[in-house]
């Protein structure tokens, strides 16, 4: 038991200001990948209700890989495909020839923010599909354009039936940070990592990471329970 | 007298099935015509060919002598031409519907005021007096504050309805308003349509209650298999009923 103490005390002599610090950077990297992700859904979700065909075909394309294949394998391939890519134009367009790597920071937020967009995609045009045609039709007979329906009409309520498949997006987007730590970020994942190799003590650092993400996730599925009862006014509970 | 509405050579269909086979029909102001039929008829189809809820294959939709405007898009389908003129003329057309279709997330007095404000940009608190005003018209002023679920279905049409004449409407268009409602319900529906009725409002009601279209409409219209069978005044549609079609529908919904 002193052992785990002196492990995981503050300052020079223990790890846990380290293990702080790896929380403190997955609450970043989340928050970071989960704005990115709502504003790829957004735009997700607009090309998949398009009548266009061709639009709608990038969105259930992008939709279909990032779902379809492991996180950790799209974390790979986007942390050496963006550099490529950067690389590839730098010197096709600016002629630099030098080794380029991007900040990881960016890269794992890119990473799990598309992760993130492909599902929160699939809850927000849920969202708008469970909205009542006759609620969008009774807008319509008095008048309304179509802005003034989507925002006054389908937007409050898309927030209603969207939240509670976002709130699993968030846990979902939480967690799969713990991926990034191949990047080398130094996260919760990383910390506790780096931290077992150097102590021989694998579980007591393994079982602070995992309180950690518990105290995060318990948190904010409590922030999210407030943010749908507010939402749900008007709705009568079963 | 003054036209409201004139539909002319109406067409309507959904793929191959041909709902609205070339209806014409004219309603003068204060005119209350109640269309009957069966199920399939086509009666709602053709209320809502009305208000472009559904696009007309073809013919002209005139409101207060005023044409709406459309146009073919690239795959031969007529579209409405001028959105600003469909958005315009909706507000003089308001719709009760047979579900009620009231927005879930507003409060009664909310849904009663959000066209007027966001549509007719009229002031909030004018438009909340005014709105205060036609709950207590149709006799639901103590839910004002209330979500629309906490209501039973005929306070949420008498709702609906204050809805549709918040925005000041020409024409009242009635979607079948008391189908859905429990038969006990049915009555303080149709009591606020009558008052509507006897203030002079022009409407036009797709209903299958017989007691009122015999009671309140100027104009009784049978439809059948998209077609009008036979028009006149209720007594003529009630009393003296001519095609065989209209007799036999009358035989089977005059019960009781």
């Amino acid at each position: 038991m002193m052992d785990f103490i002196g492990l995981l005390a503050f300052g020079d002599t223990g790890w846990g200001d380290e293990m702080l610090k790896g929380a403190l950077m997955t609450v970043l990297v989340s928050v970071s990948a989960m704005t990115i992700g709502l504003i790829v859904s957004v735009f997700g979700t607009m090309s998949k209700m398009s009548s266009n065909k061709l639009v709608r075909g990038i969105g259930n394309t992008y939709t279909t890989i990032v779902r379809g294949i492991p996180e950790l394998l799209v974390i790979y391939l986007l942390y050496f495909g963006l550099n490529n890519a950067v690389m590839g134009i730098a010197k096709s367009v600016f002629g630099y020839n030098q080794y380029i790597e991007l900040p990881v920071f960016f890269v794992a937020a890119i990473a799990v923010g598309l992760i993130s967009g492909a599902y929160s995609t699939e809850v927000i045009r849920g969202a708008f599909l469970a909205v009542p045609k006759g609620q969008i039709e009774a807008a319509k007979s008095v008048g309304m354009s179509r802005f003034l329906i989507f925002h006054r009409v389908l937007v409050p309520q898309v927030l209603r039936y969207a939240l509670p498949g976002l709130g699993n997006v968030w846990q979902l987007t939480l967690k799969d940070t713990a991926l990034i730590m191949v990047t080398g970020l130094v996260e919760i994942m990383r910390q506790a990592h780096i931290g077992a190799g150097s102590t021989h003590e694998p579980f007591v650092f393994y079982t602070t990471a995992a309180f950690l993400y518990l105290i995060l996730t318990t948190v904010s599925s409590q922030a999210l329970n407030g943010a749908e009862s507010w939402a749900n006014k008007g709705v009568r509970r079963a | 007298m003054t036209k409201a509405l004139e539909i002319k050579n109406l067409k309507k269909s959904f793929g191959d099935l041909e709902v609205i086979k070339d209806v014409s029909l004219t309603a003068n102001q204060g005119d209350v015509i109640c269309i009957i039929g069966s199920s399939g008829s086509g009666k709602s189809t053709l209320l809502r060919c009305i208000n472009l809820l559904e696009t007309p294959n073809s013919g002209e939709v005139w409101v207060n002598n005023e044409l709406i405007k459309m146009r073919k898009d690239k795959n031969g389908q007529p579209q409405p031409s001028d959105h600003l003129q469909v958005d315009r003329i909706r507000t003089k057309l308001a719709m009760v519907f047979q579900s009620f279709n009231l927005w879930s997330h507003m409060t009664v007095l909310q849904n009663v005021i959000e066209a007027p404000v966001h549509v007719q940009k009229i002031d909030k608190s004018r438009a909340t007096e005014a709105g205060l005003e036609l709950l207590a018209k149709v006799g639901i002023t103590e839910k004002a504050d209330q979500y629309p679920s906490n209501l039973s279905g005929g306070q949420q049409q008498r709702v609906a309805i204050a809805r549709a004449l918040a925005v000041n409407p020409d024409i009242l268009l009635f979607d079948e308003p008391t189908s859905s409602l429990d038969p006990e319900l049915v009555g303080e529906v149709l009591k606020v349509m009558r008052s509507l009725a006897e203030e002079g409002r022009t409407m036009i009601v797709v209903t299958h209650e017989m007691g009122f279209a015999r009671e309140v409409a100027s104009k009784v219209v049978f439809l059948h298999q998209g077609c009008i069978e036979e028009q006149g005044t209720s007594n003529q549609i009630f009393n003296s009923p001519k095609s065989e079609r209209l007799k036999q529908f009358l035989a089977s919904n005059l019960k009781g």
